[in-house]
């Protein structure tokens, strides 16, 4: 019993509850979310495995620094509404972070009780609230200030300083190139780890809150920061574009047909829905062989996608080993359990084109693991000789994004040599005192809980700029 | 959603869609294209600009009736309304000094015309060279004639219906013989283009073409699109869609163009036995 003579003792000998998961084989040939999340009795029961620590590691391992032990203390006593109101004063995000963040790395990876046994389930918990949004306290909202903001791009740090800067206020229009909102989350990471119904949600949300999206609008081609800033009568802008432009392998056959760029392959089934294809009319490639080179996230919602779309071989091709793997530790477990076949110290050389004319196959160089890098991870070097081919009929790339061109195009502010904007990694201020940025056309493709950081933080520093607070 | 205030109907299969986009109208440039999804379910496609007013607020775009959507999209009347369309997308078309010889091939005249009538509004001397298969699928004629000298357009047609019989190339090399031009821009099917540029080449004359690759979002986020200029890959709808014809991989372009014809089928038969989400 968690409580003894009116004092906390975490339940020591439960085990971490386990994920509540669609089975392999079944989940495997649809798009139905892989994870259910904890049922209440579950999140109860992990609840009564958090130490209460005086010192909270996991709470620095939090991008956001989420009070988690006050959370979890809420989820024990089945107080949940007020569980939720102590994530959103850090995260207005809990349902999307709480299943994307790769907590092993972050909160989970400091948990004490990971030292002996097994974490704490921070993720699944703040999952467990975050589906329940009904429950949450309204945001109190300050009264109108007059100020009108630009929030360019409606990803995971253009949505939180959209409604960071409406409860503080602002008049806030929110400009998405694409006909929905939501960015990664609706174009890259599938269905299977992340409902679109949950983005909507969120998005929706900030329309209540009066936020104004207007969709299909590419800045910097139409308005860009002199006109925003000019006739169209906004006192400041957030540039939150982000990093989608592929990154090529540079070998050749890359162009042939059949081979992607995971952001394609991706595109084209989470948000045009190829996989329902003729019902809806974008195609996609239904590859018998699929072979996915990279080792992040990105490749492994490709691998499970092809694998989805029918493939009797996905192989995941990666030129470190599975330890190396930037992905989630969960996604990775889960690949496998799907039956993604890793291939680890390989790097492709060239794409083969078969008689008609597509992508046949891959040779692929064998690799070893040599001194370690600037990084401190050991340096994949090639094994001379070490060439192999391996036949696929689709092959996708996924390994990394650079700077989307758009940020030049909106103009107004300084970039660095490989097009991302300069920016204080504290405020976002870039060098135009009109202009914050943040998340992933700042630091490069990183993560979605630190996109949401550097737009809560815009937003909080805006707001001091902004109404003279400063 | 985007009303249609007008349309009109070229020959059997043409069609020109007046769009209400006042924003886009106020953006656009010769060269640059928008991207269509008609519907829910419906796929994006891009379209070159065929004209615009910023005063009046609209776009225009001219689509050939060639699978599902432009089919699809034929059977929208004025008064309907798209969707999402989304521009303007790519670089605008760059207008450097001397005389021009502007090439359109089919509905590449629609691409055509704001080029040559954007370079005449600059200044500049221009030729037209119109092709079509046969004279029924000759577009903008009376466009193009209105903004240039009756001697400076030039059409042929395949079948000799109307014109010149013929393709683009018999002129383009007369013009190039004669030293009249100093620069071609291009834009149709692809072995038009390759053989403009063949031509062109040959005279040492400098020559742009405007690729028409498939495309998906148009931002420069997928690749989709990307095409092989002097062996760099380069993104048509980010970098492009002009290049410097002489470095295109023609061959590469049509493969990749080709990629999807068994699907494209596919999606039209569905249309046709109504087999599609939102049926129209």
């Amino acid at each position: 019993m968690p409580e003894v003579n009116g004092r906390w003792v975490a339940d020591m000998k439960a085990p971490r509850t386990a994920d509540n998961e669609e089975s392999a084989e079944e989940r495997a040939r649809d798009f139905r979310p892989v994870d259910r999340g904890f049922t209440e009795e579950m999140a109860v029961a992990e609840a009564a495995r958090c130490l209460r620590c005086k010192k909270p590691l996991c709470v620095e391992g939090c991008p956001v620094n989420i009070n988690i032990p006050a959370f979890i203390e809420k989820i024990y006593e089945k107080d949940f509404g007020a569980g939720l109101d102590i994530i959103r004063e850090s995260s207005m995000l809990p349902a999307i972070c709480g299943r994307v963040c790769p907590q092993e790395t972050q909160c989970e990876g400091k948990c004490i009780r990971g030292k002996k046994s097994e974490p704490v389930a921070i993720g699944q918990l703040e999952r467990f609230l975050g589906d329940q949004p009904e429950l949450a306290s309204k945001p109190e909202m300050k009264p109108a200030n007059g100020m009108k903001v630009a929030v360019i791009g409606s990803g995971p740090s253009g949505i939180t300083c959209a409604g960071e800067l409406a409860r503080n206020g602002f008049d806030v229009t929110v400009f998405e190139a694409f006909f929905t909102g939501g960015g990664v989350l609706v174009y890259g990471i599938p269905e299977f780890r992340l409902p679109k119904a949950v983005v909507k949600r969120e998005i929706d949300g900030l329309k209540e809150m009066g936020v104004k999206f207007e969709f299909n609008s590419v800045m910097g081609n139409l308005a860009d920061a002199e006109e925003l800033l000019g006739e169209k009568g906004f006192d400041a802008i957030y540039v939150a574009t982000g990093a989608g432009l592929p990154k090529f392998l540079n070998i050749p056959g890359e162009n042939l047909p059949n081979v992607f760029f995971a952001n394609e392959y991706l595109t084209r089934v989470n948000l045009m829905k190829a996989n329902q294809f003729p019902e809806f009319d974008t195609p996609t490639k239904h590859g018998k062989q699929v072979i996915v080179f990279g080792g992040g996230n990105v490749a492994m919602d490709a691998v499970r996608t092809a694998k989805r779309l029918g493939a009797e071989r996905a192989i995941i091709a990666y030129r470190r080993t599975e330890d190396e793997m930037p992905a989630r530790k969960a996604e990775l477990h889960h690949a496998k359990a799907e039956g993604v076949e890793v291939m680890p110290l390989v790097s492709p050389l060239e794409f083969l084109k078969g008689e008609d004319g597509n992508v046949c196959g891959v040779r692929v160089q064998k690799m070893e693991l040599g001194e370690p890098d600037e990084s401190g991870r050991r340096r994949p070097v090639p094994i001379e000789g070490a060439i192999e081919e391996i036949p696929c009929d689709v092959a996708i790339s996924a390994i990394g994004t650079n700077a989307n061109p758009f940020a030049k195009k909106i103009g107004g502010m300084e970039l660095n040599k490989w097009g991302y904007i300069v920016a204080d990694e504290k405020t976002g201020r870039t060098s135009n005192p009109k202009i914050w940025a943040g998340g992933d056309i700042v630091t490069g493709a990183a993560t979605v809980i630190l996109a949401m950081g550097a737009g809560k933080a815009a937003a909080a520093d805006m707001t001091t700029v902004l109404t003279g607070q400063e | 959603m985007y009303r249609i205030l007008e349309k009109t109907q070229f020959s059997e299969k043409v069609f020109k869609f007046r769009i209400e986009a006042p924003e886009m109208a106020k953006h656009a440039h010769a060269g640059q294209f928008l991207m269509v999804r008609p519907n829910e379910c419906g796929e994006r496609v891009p379209f070159t600009f065929a004209d615009w007013n910023a005063e009046e607020g609209w776009v225009e775009f001219i689509f050939m009736v060639v699978g599902k959507t432009t089919t699809m999209l034929s059977r929208y009347e004025e008064g309907d309304s798209l969707l999402d369309v989304t521009g303007p997308l790519g670089q605008p078309t760059e207008m450097g000094p001397g005389t021009w010889c502007v090439i359109g091939g089919g509905v590449g005249l629609a691409i055509a015309f704001p080029v040559a009538r954007q370079l005449v509004e600059t200044g500049h001397e221009v030729h037209a060279i119109m092709g079509a298969r046969t004279k029924d699928l000759l577009l903008l004629e009376d466009q193009f004639r209105s903004i240039l000298p009756e001697d400076h357009v030039h059409i042929t047609t395949d079948d000799g219906s109307y014109g010149e019989k013929g393709v683009v190339t018999a002129p383009l090399e007369r013009l190039l013989e004669a030293k009249a031009v100093d620069q071609v821009f291009c834009v149709g099917p692809v072995p038009m283009m390759k053989f403009s540029t063949l031509t062109a080449e040959k005279f040492d004359c400098p020559i742009t073409a405007s690729l028409n690759p498939i495309m998906v979002d148009g931002t420069g986020m997928c690749g989709c699109c990307r095409v092989e200029i002097a062996g760099e890959t380069k993104f048509a709808c980010v970098d492009g869609p002009d290049f410097d014809a002489t470095k295109v991989d023609w061959d590469d372009l049509r493969a990749r163009q080709a990629a999807y014809r068994t699907e494209e089928g596919q999606s039209l038969k569905a249309y046709e036995e109504a087999n599609c989400a939102c049926q129209r």
